[in-house]
């Protein structure tokens, strides 16, 4: 071991470091609440949002700066800061639309923002690590955090069951996340990506062996980020979790798993491509076409959007599939305009939810833009990006990740991802014909809460958003610039 | 010395857009009306510089701008307009105030979100026209679907929702495997720049591939037989305004795709499958006048007819030959004309009567003599009568596909025929004979008022000045459309040639192996 190996780089960690502190700074403050003196409570949400941006800002100061640290088993590429850019986005929405709705549902409204910040910690290390046990552990530390998170409403048994459930399913994934890097570090004599692929090249490695890892493996990522046949858990969990948290997750989790999935298949297994490329591809080609067709048959909002998720993950896979820089670029590019049209389409959702309800039933957008045009103006918007119209974010998202799909040689994927991507539409327009188009009944006929200042703001930014980076994609790939996303290079 | 003014195609293309958001902002009906319609006027008087500016003779890009839009992929905003693409910019513009006009009387339901999104409309119909880019191309090509939807879905008839999702799925389904032809394309030639694309060789398995994905997406939006369904539906239900912008603007942005995309880009596969296009395109020549001929309803009747003259655009287009392409692209105007004039003349007697069905009129001649007059004007434009503009564009493209494939020109020439036969029959049904419904007289119906009549004068004008002076436009016209003709012949022989000697060479090793 050289002296450079002993060397503790802090560089590539600073944003975990940094929201960790922020985690615990929220839970010192919250412990002088319990004492009931200082009423630091309404504070807590804003402690964190700072905690969010400042680590954000600490992310893009460190782009361009490319270490790696701890013996190889953790890199700050941009692709990394991309990621967190990813979910700091997702967090600091969540907490926006956290501060009026969680108080309703759980008092400890500490640890709630405690945990939303710590999980955010994990899901940045996963597209950091570059080691299978640095990797395992920022997936416990996230995946820890969400099953607490899932069932927060410890008075709602739907919560109860999604919290056991995803802990359930969530724990098998985990084991085979484990035995896959076992016998992964069985086959090759390493854990750390470099090493395994080195390993790989020079052919020492076990093949039977390593096909059954990298088989485990597959399935320990295709539990976390929903890909049938893995996804069973997704459309209970999403309903019954508390909106916020539901949210959080479907852009959160993803994001850092797809992330570290794409780190591990490129950095570790790119001679073994060939093998691995077209298994994801039929699982992509599987999770699109059973989401989007499971999701026309929803009338539970929050149903309708895990089933929406699931098609995601499937387009996003499509780029993953080749393991080009292009279709991890394209991915993240999916994942940030995803993490703005999600967020305001749960957004509308908390809106649209009584008092102590978790979920809303599709029928009860009737006739909403009569009553709140500018809700269902919005609610458009993240609705065509979603099903991939243009101008907005979805659109380009789709175009890049199907982009790197077509220059690795995957046309067949790309079109039939295209095909799918038509069949979403249908179920993303219902909920527009149903907010413009059709007259609300007695039943349905719900007035929406007032928008909360914080919320309303939330809802804003997700527009705005989805809006910009759909006519001007190139203000993200400017800002996470490495010559990245440059498929002329590819060809 | 003319004047050069710069960004005029982005100022074309995106004051309607700045005029959708003051109309959404300005509080009252009354004000978002007249802001409209000053936002389409000013955008005409504005397009009209194209033409006073117009360089005559010149083949290539005019007005063109270019800056990079997405670096990584070398997406560009690329925007130029040529003698194939100025007249359906002028059409478009030409249309809106009028279409806009029609709203401003007879809309009373949500003005400022109708405003706002015929205004929409407007920026990504000439989006598409002047888009040099094919990923700009393709999100002007997109994005028209939203507002045109919401247009169907709000203010259509009774089944304009069944309509509108009808018409959104069709359209986003048939464009959805563009993207992925879009994308193939670029990693073949590695440009994303229509006209380079029409200079380019690309290898015969992407071309068929890439054809077909155009086609398909154009087709829908044509729409060509067999993919028309959506179209009467989408039609019968669109608000006046809505029907007049479809059929006169929004279905060239097929037709347009087909002869700026389609059939350049790919020449090998568009010479392959060409006879399929044009049996297709004659198909519905005769099928959507056979079909008009059996309608009750004028509305049905006048969208049926469109898939009748779109099939006459096609046949030219197919041909790939100067007359055919010209002709074409005339006929194009023309129909925009015509249907738009068509269908305003049919909403103006639906919003007097309530009533579309020829059955509940009868006698018209005595009762409203001006309205009637006109209405032969405009159905003798659609039918291609001589002296009218219909004909030059029909009377042109029937010699291009007479120079192409003459049976194509013989069974096109039969539609004419049907065309006048379906719209005379209309015109006796409605206006000759005797007032048998009160409902007709001169006591409860009303001719044209003033207002009416200025929306129709300027139809009836240039219906005259294309049919006595076509080459006014064909002058304009010709030069851009034999220039492309020539950089396909010149890619279509590099093709042969490059492919003679390599299959010579095989033949050779084969005989020497032996």
């Amino acid at each position: 071991m050289n002296s450079a190996d002993l060397q503790l780089n802090l560089h590539p960690v600073l944003p975990e470091l940094l929201m960790v502190a922020a985690t615990a700074a929220v839970m010192i403050l919250d412990m002088f609440n319990r004492k009931g003196r200082t009423p630091t409570k309404a504070a807590l949400p804003w402690v964190a949002l700072v905690g969010v941006l400042v680590t954000a800002a600490a992310s893009i100061w460190l782009i361009g700066q490319p270490v790696s640290s701890f013996q190889g088993m953790a890199i700050n590429d941009t692709r990394a800061q991309a990621l967190n850019l990813v979910v700091l986005a997702g967090a600091a929405l969540t907490i926006l639309l956290s501060i009026r709705y969680i108080p309703n549902v759980n008092r400890q409204t500490g640890e709630y923002y405690a945990l939303i910040l710590l999980v955010s910690a994990g899901m940045m290390a996963m597209g950091s690590a570059t080691d299978l046990m640095a990797l395992f552990l920022a997936l416990e530390t996230f995946s820890l955090g969400l099953y607490i998170l899932a069932g927060l409403n410890r008075t709602d048994l739907r919560s109860n069951e999604a919290a056991m459930k995803y802990f359930l399913l969530g724990a098998f994934a985990s084991a085979f996340f484990v035995y896959g890097a076992a016998y992964i570090y069985g086959a090759t004599g390493s854990t750390r990506f470099d090493l395994i692929a080195n390993a790989l090249f020079d052919g020492k490695a076990d093949p039977s062996l390593l096909a059954i890892g990298v088989t485990l493996l597959i399935a320990g990522f295709g539990f976390k980020v929903s890909l049938v046949p893995f996804h069973m858990w997704t459309p209970d969990v999403y309903q019954g979790s508390p909106t916020p948290v539901t949210a959080f997750m479907s852009v959160g989790t993803k994001a850092a798993a797809f992330a570290a999935f794409y780190r591990l298949f490129a950095f570790a297994l790119p001679s073994e491509q060939a093998t691995w490329g077209p298994v994801l591809g039929a699982l992509a080609i599987l999770t699109m076409t059973l989401g989007n067709l499971a999701a026309l048959r929803q009338s539970s909002l929050k149903r309708l959007l895990a089933y929406s998720s699931i098609a995601h993950a499937g387009y996003i896979l499509v780029g993953l599939a080749t393991a080009t820089s292009a279709g991890i670029d394209g991915a993240l590019f999916y994942l940030i305009s995803y993490a703005f049209m999600n967020m305001g389409a749960f957004a509308v959702i908390i809106l649209l939810e009584r008092q102590g309800e978790m979920d809303a039933l599709g029928n009860r957008l009737n006739g909403l833009a009569q009553r709140h045009p500018q809700v269902a103006m919005l609610m458009s918007i993240f609705m065509f990006s979603l099903a991939g119209v243009p101008p907005f974010a979805g659109f380009f998202g789709k175009f890049f990740v199907f982009a790197a799909a077509v220059s690795g040689g995957y046309s067949w994927l790309a079109a039939v991802a295209m095909l799918n991507s038509a069949i979403g539409a249908y179920y993303y327009l219902r909920i527009v014909v149903n907010m413009y188009f059709a007259e609300p009944t007695e039943e349905t006929r719900i007035e929406p809460q007032q928008a909360s200042i914080p919320l309303a703001f939330a809802l804003g930014i997700s527009a705005v958003f989805t809006v910009a980076l759909g006519v001007l994609p190139s203000l993200w790939t400017n800002l996470v610039q490495s010559g990245a996303l440059n498929l002329v290079a590819m060809r | 010395m003319t004047l050069s003014i710069p960004y005029l195609l982005t100022i074309i293309t995106f004051l309607p857009l700045v005029g959708a958001a003051i109309v959404t902002l300005v509080p009252g009906d009354g004000a978002k009306k007249w802001l409209a319609l000053a936002t389409t006027l000013v955008t005409f008087l504005v397009s009209l510089l194209l033409w006073t500016n117009w360089q005559d003779g010149y083949a290539g890009m005019q007005f063109v701008e270019d800056v990079v839009w997405f670096a990584p992929l070398g997406i560009r905003y690329a925007l130029g307009v040529d003698g194939v693409s100025l007249f359906l910019v002028l059409l478009t513009t030409f249309l809106m105030p009028i279409a806009v006009f029609y709203s401003v009387l007879y809309v009373e339901h949500r003005v400022g979100a109708y405003m706002a999104l015929m205004l929409l409309l407007e920026t990504a119909m000439i989006g598409v026209f002047v888009a040099l880019d094919l990923v700009l191309f393709f999100v002007f090509f997109e994005a028209s679907l939203i507002p045109m939807y919401f247009l169907i879905g709000e203010w259509g008839g009774k089944n304009r929702v069944y309509a509108a999702v009808k018409f959104f799925l069709y359209t986003f389904a048939g464009s959805a495997l563009m993207v992925v032809a879009i994308l193939i394309v670029y990693f073949s030639t590695g440009s994303f720049d229509i006209l380079a694309l029409q200079k380019a060789q690309m290898p015969p398995a992407v071309q068929t591939w890439a054809f077909l994905a155009f086609s398909l997406a154009f087709a829908v939006k044509t729409p060509l037989f067999p993919f028309h369904t959506w179209l009467p539906d989408a039609h019968v239900q669109a608000p006046t305004a809505g029907s007049i912008i479809l059929a006169g603007v929004l279905l060239k942005m097929g037709t347009y795709g087909f002869l700026r995309l389609a059939m350049p880009v790919f020449p090998q596969a568009a010479e392959q499958f060409g006879p399929l296009l044009a049996t297709l395109a004659v198909v519905g020549i005769l099928y959507g006048a056979l079909v008009a001929l059996m309608q009750k309803d004028i509305k049905s009747l006048v969208a049926y007819s469109s898939v009748a003259h779109l099939g006459y655009v096609m046949l030219g287009i197919v041909a790939m030959n100067a007359q055919g392409v010209s002709g074409s692209i005339l006929q194009m105007v023309n129909h925009g004309l015509s249907t738009g004039a068509l269908f305003l003349m049919v909403g103006l007697l639906y919003e007097r009567r309530h009533t579309r069905m020829l059955d509940e009129f009868g006698g018209l001649w005595a009762s409203v003599p001006v309205y009637t007059g006109l209405f032969l004007v405009v159905a003798m434009s659609s039918a291609g009568l001589p002296g009218l503009n219909g004909f030059v564009g029909e009377f042109t493209i029937m010699l291009g596909a007479y120079n192409y494939m003459p049976i194509f020109a013989v069974l096109a020439a039969a539609g004419v025929i049907l065309a006048a036969w379906y719209l005379l029959t209309a015109f006796r049904k409605m206006a000759q004979g005797e007032i048998t419904n009160p409902a007709n007289d001169r006591e409860h119906l009303k001719d044209l008022n003033g207002k009416e009549l200025a929306m129709v004068i300027p139809f009836i004008i240039l219906f005259f000045v294309i049919g006595l002076f076509p080459n006014l436009f064909f002058d304009k016209i010709n030069p851009s459309v034999e220039a492309m003709l020539e950089t396909r012949a010149a890619v279509l022989q590099q093709a042969t040639a490059a492919q003679t000697p390599a299959f010579e060479l095989a033949e050779i090793i084969a005989t020497e192996a032996q």
